[in-house]
């Protein structure tokens, strides 16, 4: 890997239909560099990675390649290639004719064409296989010719969309290793995209975790991995615990209801905190040694430890460790403060706080949906700010729903899943049980009851 | 056994009225009035050569108008927006629901001598143009009519090419042109022989058309054919005869472009 930057992209934006797919991308890669795009579907991972083949176009930014401004340049002339997600094989041609199309395009003659193929069909393990139909192959033999029509070009850059999804786990590890390899005896850089993150922990040199069109962090994988800067990354990139805690100070943090001494300070008081605790950073004691006691689940021998979790308080523990507890016991929850990372919440709130309107007696109108509150006392037009709790919205069908909003975000907090929500321009947190993916729409119910309502202007309330 | 019971009707409705009509035309072919075996009929059929000619040649210039027309414009609507498919296939099937001989008395009476192009052109002082009764209204009637086979089955078999394959051909360094030369034109050949097949063997065998738009000067073998049948030059002998070469002709034809369909072309999604 050298310094050079080769692959520059400056405040990317992609929408289609007028919903940004990239919001503000910005990103270098250097040259012979194996960087990987993880995500889960819908983040815009794919996207980036047309932008850099040319498939897709900018609608607002710059890419540049080697220097050199390359928006406008087509995808035939780019100096990348691509291996796409389901192979792209072509159908009427055989293995050699596949990974000479490249080549015969660019007239070489027939005898170099001849020796590139061969030799590159032997990096792939492909020897002998050159007169075969690419219908007759296995998914891991297709894999291996989408790679090598692909890189017999010679491109600076090479493009690889999810390439291992369709391929079994043990295929699948025996490919990373191999693409690995390859990277190193040709010395091309990679652009990787996957949604598993064991995967790009592997694999890369530098990984890029994105959501929602934005990217949330770049660095190594032990970077990614130790240092999550935010509850999204650390759930994405591994089983964590991740809970909602409160920052009374520097180096004191509450957490369901303990004070525990830690390691981070420059938060403001009693802002509210993402607390994440690796699982492998948990020891088990005796229930007299913690604050935090809480009675085993379910043990899960992994082979190296035991996988256990712990109910405290009405939260679920994860614990790897070496120790187990049998189940049903009653143990100690203890960590040290530097195995408490404290981070700023996704969203900069804990609670909903909308504003709406009295539209007629004992009716509040606010985001467009209409709430009856009997007893309100509040005159006609008087504008009120609702506090509505993360646990009083509900996710429902569609057709029942009270609004229909986007799910950005899910993160699980050991005892509900913490959803960030789009709806009107506005973002909103919720807590639910369900498992629902992100990126798409979903319906959401108010418990209007539970609602907090406050008259917005000066006037007492009557 | 089952298998059998099911096909029975099939086979019936195919010995009634394919192979007991093929035996028949063979028969009659080789026979004359006094029901005796002879080849007198294909001796007599010099007559017929020249709008045998005239046939395949009306038939070959159509189903190449048909080609030119039909290949751009299946491409465009395979790589267009579901709702937009739909409406263009919509408008596309829109005239199949009148009937064919309807059809092309509406393109009389666009073409006659009074008619609407030629009154048209009577506003900007031209014409008018004798466009009926001629070869090129036969053939603007065939395109008419069978544009629609052409279509259909070139539409079909590009809609199976995967978008990915035409991006990793342009990836690989294909401007437009290659990536029609070298992904699509191949992957989309059994559609092109199908296509020519659909327009190119009722082309010829076609009798309305040619009579309703290309008036008596413009006789092809069809309307010789079915004047053998039905009229005072009544000879079924003669017009079996003639069916029967009609028959072997294109038979031959389909065999030679079905030369270049060799090559199995499955596995078309990979």
């Amino acid at each position: 890997m050298s310094d050079k930057i080769i692959i520059d992209l400056k405040n990317i934006v992609v929408s289609y239909d007028g919903e940004r797919v990239l919001d503000r991308i910005n990103l270098s890669i250097r040259d012979k560099e194996f960087v990987t795009l993880l995500g889960p579907s819908g983040c815009g991972k794919t996207t980036t990675l047309r932008i850099i083949g040319g498939f897709v176009s900018a609608d607002e930014g710059e890419i540049y390649f080697d220097g050199k401004k390359i928006n406008d340049l087509p995808a035939h002339k780019r100096k990348v290639n691509t291996v796409f997600q389901r192979y792209a094989l072509f159908p009427h041609l055989n293995v050699f004719d596949n990974v000479a199309f490249g080549l015969k395009l660019q007239k070489l003659p027939k005898n170099e064409i001849q020796q590139a193929v061969r030799k590159m069909l032997e990096i792939v393990n492909l020897k002998g296989f050159e007169r075969r139909k690419v219908n007759q192959l296995s998914g891991g033999q297709q894999q291996r010719v989408a790679i090598a029509r692909a890189l017999v070009n010679r491109p600076k850059v090479l493009l690889l969309d999810e390439p291992l999804g369709a391929l079994d786990l043990k295929l699948r590890k025996e490919m990373q290793l191999e693409l690995m390899n390859i990277q190193k005896q040709l010395g091309i850089t990679f652009i990787y995209v996957t949604h598993d993150q064991e995967e790009a922990l592997t694999m890369s040199d530098t990984v890029v975790v994105m959501k929602d069109g934005e990217i949330q962090q770049i660095g190594s994988p032990q970077d990614i991995y130790n240092e999550p800067t935010n509850a999204f990354v650390a759930d994405f990139i591994g089983e964590n615990n991740i809970f909602d805690g409160v920052m009374l100070e520097d180096y004191k943090v509450q957490i369901h209801g303990h004070v525990f001494d830690c390691v981070d300070k420059g938060f403001m008081k009693n802002q509210p905190v993402d607390v994440v605790i690796r699982p492998e950073d948990i020891r088990i004691v005796k229930p007299e040694e913690s604050p935090l006691v809480g009675v085993v689940e379910s043990v899960i021998f992994k082979g190296v430890h035991y996988e256990s979790t712990v109910k405290c308080e009405g939260f679920s523990w994860l614990i790897h460790s070496t120790q187990c507890a049998p189940v049903g016991s009653k143990i100690g929850i203890a960590f040290g403060p530097e195995d408490i990372h404290i981070m700023n919440k996704l969203v900069p709130f804990s609670t909903n706080r909308v504003e709406g309107v009295v539209t007629e007696e004992n009716t509040v109108e606010f985001l467009g949906v209409t709430m009856v509150r009997p007893n309100l006392g509040l005159s006609v037009d008087t504008p009120v700010m609702l506090t509505i709790d993360p646990k009083d919205i509900e996710i429902v069908s569609e057709d029942i729903s009270d609004l229909t909003v986007y799910l950005e975000s899910m993160v699980w907090k050991g005892a509900y899943n913490e959803m960030v929500i789009w709806t009107h321009d506005r973002q909103m947190i919720l807590h639910s049980q369900n498992d629902e993916q992100v990126a798409t729409d979903i319906g959401i119910k108010f418990h209007t009851e539970n609602i907090l309502i406050e008259p917005l202007s000066q006037g007492k309330e009557a | 056994m089952k298998k059998k019971i099911a096909s029975a009707p099939y086979i019936l409705w195919m010995a009634l009225f394919t192979v007991i009509p093929l035996v028949l035309v063979i028969v009659f072919a080789f026979t004359n009035e006094n029901k005796e075996f002879t080849v007198e009929a294909f001796t007599k059929m010099g007559q017929f050569i020249p709008s045998l000619i005239k046939s395949l040649k009306l038939a070959l210039i159509s189903t190449v108008i048909c080609f030119v027309l039909a290949y751009p414009f299946s491409y465009i609507m395979s790589r267009s927006a579901e709702h937009v498919q739909r409406r263009m296939m919509m408008l596309i099937m829109l005239p199949m629901w009148m009937s064919f001989l309807l059809r092309t008395y509406s393109w009389m009476t666009l073409l006659e001598k009074n008619g609407l192009i030629n009154r048209f052109f009577g506003l900007f002082g031209l014409g008018p143009f004798q466009m009926i009764n001629t070869e090129g209204a036969v053939v603007v009637g065939m395109v008419y009519n069978f544009l629609p086979f052409m279509i259909l089955p070139l539409y079909t078999v590009m809609l199976k090419i995967d978008k990915s394959v035409i991006e990793a051909a342009q990836d690989l360094g294909s401007n437009s042109f290659n990536v029609i030369r070298k992904v699509i034109l191949p992957l989309s050949l059994p559609g092109i022989i199908s296509g020519i097949t659909m327009v190119f063997v009722p082309s010829v065998g076609t009798f309305m058309i040619s009579r309703m738009l290309g008036g008596n000067e413009n006789m092809l073998i069809g309307d010789l054919i079915e004047k053998q049948f039905f009229g005072n030059m009544y000879n079924p002998y003669l017009g079996s005869a003639v069916s029967l070469l009609l028959m072997v002709i294109i038979l031959i034809t389909m065999g030679i472009i079905n030369l270049f369909d060799d090559e199995e072309m499955e596995g078309m999604m990979i």
